[in-house]
Parts: structure tokens; C-alpha cells; sequence
């Protein structure tokens, strides 16, 4: 049987965290509850006490924890997020998921053991750039960002020795991550800045008549009629009007799927396989893991056999956002 | 009205537009009062009405004429097809890089070639700034979402490397491996039919209300509005800037360098440079990022205008 990727899925809380690892998990990631990670939403993530709990459970099960520092330190007083490097050390997380360089090369000079991953927000979108961080850094795993085919990541892996992580499931960026700033152009705060993306502060919802408007800091993002589900404003899935067009210009609400490509990707030799959702409930880590778990199994036994089972797809597709799934760009017509 | 000590470059052109177009701007830019001109195809590998090998003459012949030229690099190198053509830029033997990419940064520092770190290779820290030093940068951009008070504090500790700021035209906002202008026309990227060319400053994305909001750029989503910080050159010239970039448009962009190099030489007030170009750049002028809050909002802020 070929090597499998490893399954990372999402842990936002504690509960999270050990439904993860219950579930088939071969390692979480998450977050403290500050700005130095790309979900800090209010009720999310984790302060020292419920961390050095969810890594007890994790390695007591001979599971993995990764800790996500995954914004761009801002300005000069960058000790915030040195400190948060400092502290996933001292915890004992299996490693660290870093986007920015000054961090990358503080936590190589200070923690030589500390194993390092180029997190997905250091827009590394090739070889080149992934061996940049391996000399300099030493950095051992790189994730990709979601805008490259199947064949081009298997380029990259093939150019490089560091190991390669790829997005599975969950809700799909459109853009290169760490090279998004619509967000902070609508509302002054962006990923790379804040590590939040269309935040909710700045979210209103407007009734008139039997239409609801969706506004992100004034600005229109949607608007829905009376049967119509609305979602969350993400600024980059709304409706928009282009030369008289009213559609989703840039992309629909959907999720990324990546089951049916996944003896491709085992092929290839991916690494691991990364869950999106840290600000998602307990209930969708669980349904995700189980899922992906059986399904990675399944296709590392079946290879050019496997198909999808009906019942993965359906547990997925409750979970996808605006209920629709897609391979991205893994699948060129995407493009 | 006091002369400022900033240097005053023109940007790569970010849109799509024939190659007569591009080189009747360049012969046209070869006389305005620049101090360096960056060139090249930064956005999108299809784009080829010039190839790498035409970029890099004309990088050349510029620099015959004795103009301080930098090439820059496509932000988004995804293909090896991409990397190819970083490899020819890196190896044109002569004109240094603008990269936009770490990859870029790699092969720059191992052919031992001082580059520019351009606003996408977000140095957002004097130590992540310490370490494009180290690398072989020369110059850098903050990314254009950094405000006035981080770049200040930046600055305050004095780097070494020459501070460049955007500071004129449609702000770069993403970039993604999808086109937008292909699928606005609903066809494949592969297939784009070049629909780029009939937008030579973006095509316009707005709200349902009709607002101007984005603009598209085949693969890069750009802001609606014209990000304008004449008002402020003064501030950052205070603050140890040394450059501001202005980004071409398909038209008056040499009343724009006119503008900019009246106020950087102290025989033209920011206010009236600004009013100068009124209706002479597509959107609302917005300075929203460089005041510390959204990038879409023009702040009025002309208070360090008069200095």
C-alpha cells in the first residue's frame, strides 16, 4: 500500500480538538487567542491551559499537534508573535505553521528543534520559492495555496525533498492566500493584518419589504429574496454587477471536495491533507474527519478502483458551504 | 512649498495592452521626469504581445538612454513555464529585478543580483525587512494595506534599504489562478480570447447598487478606486520614504508624473496638483490605507498637505 497523506483537520476549541483526534485525525491545528493566527474570532482558540490539554490528549492517542502563527507580524513590536513562537516551544506542539519570514528565521534561530511549516498564507506556489524557506529556514513541510492543478503540485513535489500539504475540504478561497487584501480594502482589516477575512463586526444585515440586504461596512455584498438561502457576506462569494451582469464574479459560496482525486493525490506523493474550518462547530470536524478518514483509507487500498461512495458525498455536501462543491484548481476548466 | 527629497518612479503597466500601445508609452515615458522605470509582465503568463526576450531589449534600450531600469517579475509564478521565464529575467545580464515572489528572491540572491522586494512580498516587519537585506534587496514596498504609523515605526529604526511607496493608481488587491475577465465572458482561462486587451484599466466590478467597488484585471482584482496620495508625499518624505511609484493608466499618465514631480520639486501645492487631475483617473480618489482604515474610503486628509 502507497504511504498516505497525513489527515490535518481543524481544531478551533477543545472540544474540537478532541472530536478531531476521536474521529480519525492524524493531527490537528490550531490557534491562541490573539491576532497572531488567521482565525481569531471571538470564542475561538485556544489560551495555555486548554492548549497544554488538547496536546496531552493528542499525543496520548499518538497524535499531532500543529500551532498555527499564520499573520504577519506588524510593524516594529513584533514580540506578540515572537512570543507566540516561544510558547508553542515551551507547550510541545509537534510543530509550528508560520507565514511570515522574519518569524520563520526567529523560531530557526531560537528553536532549532522546533520543526517548521510554511503555512499556506506565505503564498509559496513553487518549487523555488518552497526551497527558499528549506535553505534559509529549514523548513520541513510547505502548504500549498489553493490555485494550482493536480500536475503542478505534483511538480513541485517532485522538485523539492520538503513535504507538501495540500487543501482537502472546506471552504474555498478563490484568491492566493497571503495575497488577498480585498477585505481590508472594504473594512480596513485583512488576513495578513488582523487575521480575519470579511469580519463580523462589520457585517449588517438589512430587511426591506421581502428583500435582505447583506452589507460588509456599507458596502452591498448581496441581496437576497424571500426564498433565497442567504449566506455569510464573504466578500469575495457575493453578487455583483459587471457590465450590466448581476452574478457571482469572482466565485460562488461553495466548498472545496478533493475525495475523487484522492488515489491522484496519494499518487503523487502529498504529504498530508489539510481540513479548512477552525470556525466551524465540533460537529462538522467530526462528520469531516470520519469521512475523510475512511475515504483516505479506501483510497490508499483501492487506488485505480476507488470511487466515491454516495454517503461520503452526501455527508460532505451537507457540511459545503452553500451546499455546492467543487475540485478548484485542482481541475483546470476551474480556472 | 518646500522642494522634497523623494525619487520618483513609474510602475510596470499591470493591465493588457498591445504591444504598439506599450511601446509608444515607454518612448513617450523615456522623457518624463522619472527617476526609474520598472517594466515587464507582472500579472499574467498569457499576457505576450511582448515576450520576455522584448521586455528585456527594451529594458536595455532605456537604459542605454540612460534611465535607471528595473524588470519586474510576474507575482503569481505557478508553471515551470513561469519559472522559465523568471530564469531569462535573472539572467539578462544587466537590469536589476523588481520580484514579487519568493521564488524570484531565490534565484536573485543565488545569481548574486540586487533586487527590489516589490509590495506582494509582504514585509510587513523591520525583521522580515532586515531579512530582504540580507537576501539581496535594495530597495523594497511595503505592501499597500500597510498605514502611515507602521511604516513610520519601521522607518524610525532606519534600514538601510530605500523605501518605495505606491502611491498613485488602482490599487493591486489579489491575485488568483482564476480569470475573472475570462469568466465574465464565461470562457475557460485557456481560452481567454485576450478579452484583457478590451480593458486597458480594469473592468469595472460594483455593487448591486451600482457603487464602484473592484475592478478586474484577468487574474488580479484591483481596487475601483485610484489610490492618491499626493496629498501626503510631504509626510513621508519626513518619515524617510524615498520614492513613490506611480502605476500607469491607459490615459494622462503624464499629467499624473507631472503632478507628482511639480510637488516632490515645491512649485505646486498637493491641493492643487490633486485638483490638477481631477477626471484624469478612473474611480474615486481613495487614500483610505494609508490613514489607517479601509482602502476604499477617501479620507479628505490633506492636512500634512500644506508643508
Amino acid at each position: 500500500m502507497p504511504k498516505l497523506p497525513e489527515l490535518v483537520c481543524p481544531a478551533g476549541s477543545l472540544p474540537a480538538l478532541k472530536t478531531a483526534i476521536d474521529h480519525g485525525a492524524d493531527a490537528v491545528y490550531m490557534g491562541l487567542k490573539n491576532e497572531t493566527n488567521a482565525r481569531n474570532f471571538a470564542g475561538l482558540n485556544f489560551d495555555e491551559k486548554s492548549a497544554t490539554a488538547g496536546i496531552r490528549y493528542a499525543h496520548d492517542k499518538g497524535r499531532k499537534v500543529l500551532m498555527a502563527i499564520n499573520t504577519f507580524a506588524q510593524g516594529v513590536d513584533i514580540s506578540r508573535w515572537q512570543r507566540a513562537v516561544d510558547q508553542a516551544a515551551d507547550l510541545g506542539v509537534d510543530a509550528v505553521i508560520l507565514a511570515d519570514l522574519g518569524l520563520m528565521d526567529y523560531a530557526s534561530r531560537r528553536h532549532p528543534n522546533l520543526r517548521l511549516h510554511m503555512s499556506v498564507q506565505s503564498s509559496a506556489t513553487n518549487y523555488e520559492a518552497v526551497n527558499l524557506a528549506r535553505d534559509l529556514f529549514g523548513v520541513q513541510r510547505a502548504v500549498l495555496p489553493r490555485v494550482l492543478t493536480l500536475d503542478q503540485v505534483g511538480h513541485v513535489i517532485r522538485h523539492t525533498d520538503v513535504e507538501i500539504e495540500v487543501f482537502g475540504f472546506g471552504s474555498l478561497c478563490v484568491m492566493v492566500e497571503g495575497r488577498c487584501l480585498l477585505s481590508s480594502y472594504a473594512t480596513g482589516e485583512s488576513p495578513n493584518t488582523h487575521g480575519v477575512c470579511s469580519p463580523a463586526k462589520f457585517v449588517r444585515w438589512e430587511q426591506n419589504g421581502n428583500t435582505t440586504s447583506a452589507r460588509l461596512n456599507d458596502i452591498l455584498i448581496d441581496q437576497y429574496g424571500q426564498n433565497e438561502p442567504a449566506g455569510y457576506p464573504t466578500l469575495c462569494k457575493g453578487r455583483f454587477e459587471v457590465q450590466g451582469d448581476t452574478y457571482y464574479a469572482l466565485e460562488e459560496p461553495t466548498s472545496l471536495n478533493v475525495l475523487e482525486m484522492l488515489p491522484q493525490i496519494i499518487d503523487i506523493g502529498v504529504s498530508a491533507i489539510k481540513v479548512e474550518g477552525r470556525q466551524r462547530s465540533p460537529a462538522y470536524v467530526a462528520q469531516v474527519a470520519k469521512t475523510l478518514r475512511e475515504a483516505i483509507d479506501t483510497a490508499g487500498r483501492e487506488m485505480q478502483r476507488f470511487s466515491v461512495k454516495p454517503a461520503w458525498q452526501a455527508a460532505l455536501g451537507k457540511l459545503a458551504e452553500g451546499q455546492q462543491q467543487t475540485l478548484g484548481a485542482y481541475n483546470r476548466p476551474w480556472k | 512649498m518646500t522642494a522634497l527629497n523623494l525619487k520618483l518612479t513609474l510602475g510596470p503597466i499591470l493591465f493588457f495592452w498591445s504591444r504598439d500601445e506599450v511601446f509608444k508609452f515607454y518612448e513617450e515615458a523615456a522623457g518624463w521626469p522619472l527617476d526609474t522605470i520598472y517594466l515587464g509582465e507582472a500579472v499574467c503568463s498569457r499576457r505576450q504581445q511582448l515576450r520576455t526576450s522584448d521586455w528585456i531589449t527594451l529594458a536595455h534600450q532605456l537604459a542605454d538612454a540612460g534611465k535607471d531600469v528595473v524588470l519586474s517579475c510576474q507575482a503569481l509564478l505557478e508553471s515551470e513555464s513561469d519559472l522559465k521565464r523568471l530564469r531569462k529575467l535573472v539572467e539578462n545580464g544587466r537590469v536589476r529585478l523588481e520580484v514579487n515572489d519568493l521564488g524570484a528572491a531565490k534565484l536573485a540572491r543565488e545569481s548574486g543580483i540586487p533586487f527590489v522586494a516589490g509590495t506582494h512580498m509582504n514585509v510587513y516587519n523591520s525583521s522580515t525587512l532586515a531579512l530582504m537585506q540580507r537576501l539581496g534587496a535594495y530597495r523594497w514596498l511595503p505592501p499597500v494595506e500597510m498605514d502611515r504609523s507602521t511604516l513610520a515605526a519601521i522607518l524610525a529604526t532606519q534600514p538601510e534599504l530605500e523605501t518605495e511607496v505606491f502611491a498613485w493608481g488602482r490599487l493591486p488587491l489579489a491575485f488568483s489562478a482564476r480569470c475573472f475577465t475570462a469568466r465574465h465572458y464565461n470562457l475557460k482561462k485557456d481560452d481567454c480570447q485576450f478579452k484583457c486587451l478590451d480593458y486597458p484599466d480594469g473592468l469595472q466590478l460594483a455593487t448591486r447598487e451600482g457603487a464602484g467597488f473592484l475592478s478586474i484585471n484577468g487574474i488580479q482584482t484591483m481596487s475601483d478606486g485610484c489610490h492618491a496620495l499626493l496629498p501626503h508625499l510631504a509626510e513621508m518624505d519626513a518619515m524617510g520614504v524615498t520614492a513613490v511609484r506611480v502605476s500607469p493608466q491607459s490615459a494622462h499618465t503624464a499629467e499624473v508624473v507631472a503632478a507628482f514631480s511639480a510637488v516632490i520639486a515645491g512649485t505646486q501645492s498637493a491641493n492643487a496638483s490633486m485638483e490638477s487631475l481631477k477626471g484624469k483617473h478612473a474611480g474615486e480618489a481613495v487614500d483610505g490605507y494609508w490613514c489607517g482604515t479601509a482602502g476604499i474610503i477617501n479620507t479628505g486628509d490633506t492636512l500634512h498637505a500644506s508643508a
